[in-house]
């Protein structure tokens, strides 16, 4: 029981991060645009944590630092996609090689610098209860907001009409258009949200997970965010399903290891990406299922006059 | 992939200034070697990662520090980080080559080609590189013997555990981990025969995500002393958060686990740097091939934590200076491997050319090595 607990609560911080940056860009998806560059706005949105945290001793003030780091970084794509029409592959592509420079070049001085973490919960009584309290109650805030996040995409896109208004602009930017809703506004906001959410997951690993900055710390958590979309198939709780799924696999294969059975951790490296791909070929062969989920204008450039 | 050529587009743009004033340098010494008095010895550094890995790239850069610290005026040192290994490689020493640096350090096994290429090109230039084997008259070859250090690190680990299983994070299953692996477990049954290493491979010489989650896992399934191969100090913060101990890897990781850290194996180039840049200037250099231990200083213990007991400090002490006299030698055999095979025969010694093709655990470890 004891193994499982813990099991349980490695998998769920290992998992929180991920979820933070799905459900982000899960939501610029289903607007129609394709930011690839998750993995650099996630790591300014470490670097910026980081650096707030340690210069004003306030994690609260890091958080807020990382998610604007991680609007910032968006804006950027926003401008280049949505107002000067530039390939959106090619410019999220860039956006992430630009991130990963530039918050190594701003995180310079904070290398090896120890910051105080945001330390995980403790409620008492309840955190005490065997099983159930360390892995319901006893977890760090950031993992309890992740899931907050999540709760409130599923609830704004598919209860209310702002989030019915998203979609449609991700599903027919014209027909969108010519019903009069600022098609370019409301991307820009999904955007910003994405932002926002992989800022936050970067801010979760530099401040409560590894609190620490060293460059390139994300370590490819950007790219697993991407394929969780498509895992889930544009749909928030299963983003969560699946974050907890890659993040099983990877503790029960290190748990495997620690009990000296030989397990070639390279297949496990790949292991998200395989799923992914299993995901698409399976969700491909019933296009019903694709085309309910998937939003029809993703990636496509949207000029009015055309 | 891609990131790499970013940074270094960055740092060519903060070289660019460095290679104009070297081209001056070139015109007035147009040969290179030691030509005016008055012209700065001029000494290069290739980096295969950030120098902010606070690792192996940062302990090279202490090396290059101490050897400006040394000689002053009388050289100048360049330095290109997060050189990808490759066609990169070859491109960046030919620039430190062709702009007048008389002696360049590169610092990464898979620079060994393109190294070997340029030396070609430039007889008059010195090189050293490091963890190498191919060598040639104005070519050098270094490396540190770290699985020295990773002997008394686990006498020590073998004294202060008390659920008797210790947690090993692992990189990659190639030779220089397998030997740390063996030279830990060997310490560790010396003083602590009942103690059991659990190993994890991370796959990665750097994600402190994952290697936290191998600690994490490690811990839970007890062990009490955290072992690491691997670059970050995830594993330390994670000790010092469960008041467990670790011991820090490639640099001082003290300021992560101020109580976890009982020492930590630092890879320290200083005085190498500085002895052969002095050599260079003198014109003493030979190419040769170098291995230093614990006896040159080379494999660095860091200070002892506040959790060592006095006698573990001396018991280790006394272990260190062992090695470091060439009195005990830690791959002597006989020695078995964990299926039962002899591998070092009774009265015989692991030559260097074992060691480097190590790929078997030694008696005592209850898993198995992973293989390709």
């Amino acid at each position: 029981m004891d193994q499982f607990v813990n099991f349980m609560v490695i998998m769920l911080g290992a998992a929180t991060p991920l979820i933070f940056a799905a459900v982000g860009e899960l939501v610029t998806e289903k607007s129609g645009v394709l930011n690839l560059g998750v993995e650099g706005m996630m790591l300014m949105g470490a670097v910026a944590a980081f650096a707030t945290t340690l210069t004003t001793g306030s994690p609260v003030l890091g958080l807020i630092a990382a998610m604007a780091a991680g609007v910032m970084m968006s804006m950027i794509f926003g401008l280049l996609t949505l107002t000067l029409l530039a390939n959106q592959v090619a410019t999220g592509l860039a956006l992430t090689i630009f991130g990963i420079g530039l918050s190594s070049f701003v995180g310079q001085d904070f290398v090896g610098k120890p910051v105080q973490a945001v330390a995980a919960v403790d409620l008492g009584p309840l955190t005490a209860i065997p099983v159930i309290g360390p892995i319901v109650f006893g977890q760090n805030p950031l993992v309890y907001l992740a899931l907050a996040v999540v709760a409130g995409v599923a609830w704004f896109l598919y209860r209310t009409r702002a989030g019915l208004i998203l979609r449609a602009v991700g599903e027919s930017h014209h027909a969108a258009h010519a019903i009069g809703y600022p098609v370019i506004a409301i991307r820009y906001g999904a955007v910003a949200f994405g932002g926002a959410m992989a800022g936050l997951g970067g801010a979760y690993l530099s401040l409560a997970y590894t609190p620490m900055w060293v460059e390139n710390m994300t370590a490819g958590r950007g790219w697993i965010a991407l394929a969780l979309v498509v895992f889930a198939t544009w749909r928030p709780w299963r983003v969560v399903a699946g974050a907890w799924l890659f993040g099983g696999v990877t503790i029960l294969q290190l748990h495997a290891q620690g009990a000296g059975i030989a397990v070639p951790s390279q297949l496990m490296n790949m292991l998200p990406y395989l799923a992914t791909i299993v995901v698409l070929v399976v969700i491909s062969r019933d296009a019903t299922r694709i085309r309910m989920n998937a939003p029809a204008s993703i990636g496509k450039v949207f000029h009015p006059e055309r | 992939m891609s990131e790499k050529t970013w940074t270094i587009t960055r740092r060519t743009v903060l070289g660019l200034a460095a290679g104009a004033l070297a081209l001056g340098a070139a015109v007035t010494a147009p040969f290179g070697g030691a030509a005016l008095a008055a012209d700065p010895f001029k000494v290069g550094f290739v980096y295969v990662g950030p120098i902010g890995d606070h690792g192996w790239s940062y302990q090279h850069d202490q090396g290059r520090l101490a050897v400006e610290k040394q000689f002053g005026d009388k050289v100048k040192t360049t330095y290109v980080e997060n050189v990808a290994e490759g066609a990169d490689a070859e491109r960046v020493i030919n620039q430190l080559a062709q702009s007048g640096h008389d002696l360049i350090f590169t610092t990464s096994f898979g620079f060994m080609n393109p190294t070997a290429k340029v030396a070609k090109r430039y007889p008059n230039v010195k090189f050293e590189h490091a963890t190498g084997y191919t060598r040639a008259d104005n070519l050098a070859t270094y490396a540190a013997r770290f699985y020295e250090g990773r002997y008394p690190v686990g006498v020590i680990a073998g004294r202060m555990t008390k659920s008797n299983v210790i947690g090993y994070i692992a990189p990659f299953p190639i030779p220089e981990v397998v030997r740390g692996i063996n030279a830990f477990t060997k310490g560790l049954h010396s003083v602590n025969p009942e103690a059991d290493v659990k190993i994890i491979y991370v796959n990665a010489w750097y994600d402190p995500g994952k290697e936290r989650e191998a600690a994490e896992t490690l811990v839970a399934q007890g062990a009490d002393v955290l072992v690491q191969h691997t670059d970050s100090a995830a594993a330390m913060q994670l000790a010092e958060e469960k008041g467990l101990t670790a011991f820090g890897q490639a640099s001082d990781m003290r300021q992560f686990g101020p109580n976890a850290q009982a020492t930590a194996i630092v890879d320290n180039w200083n005085d190498y740097y500085v002895a052969r840049v002095q050599a260079a200037m003198d014109g003493t250099w030979k190419s040769e091939d170098t291995w230093g231990g614990l006896n040159t200083d080379m494999v660095h213990m860091a200070d002892y934590g506040p959790k060592v007991p006095e006698e573990v400090k001396a018991e280790a002490n006394a272990i260190i200076e062992k090695i470091k006299s060439g009195e005990f030698q830690i791959f002597a055999g006989p020695m078995k491997d964990n299926q039962g095979a002899v591998r070092v025969e009774e009265g015989k010694v692991a030559s260097d050319k074992d060691l480097l093709s190590m790929d078997w655990y030694i008696e005592g470890i209850d898993a198995q090595l992973p293989k390709k």
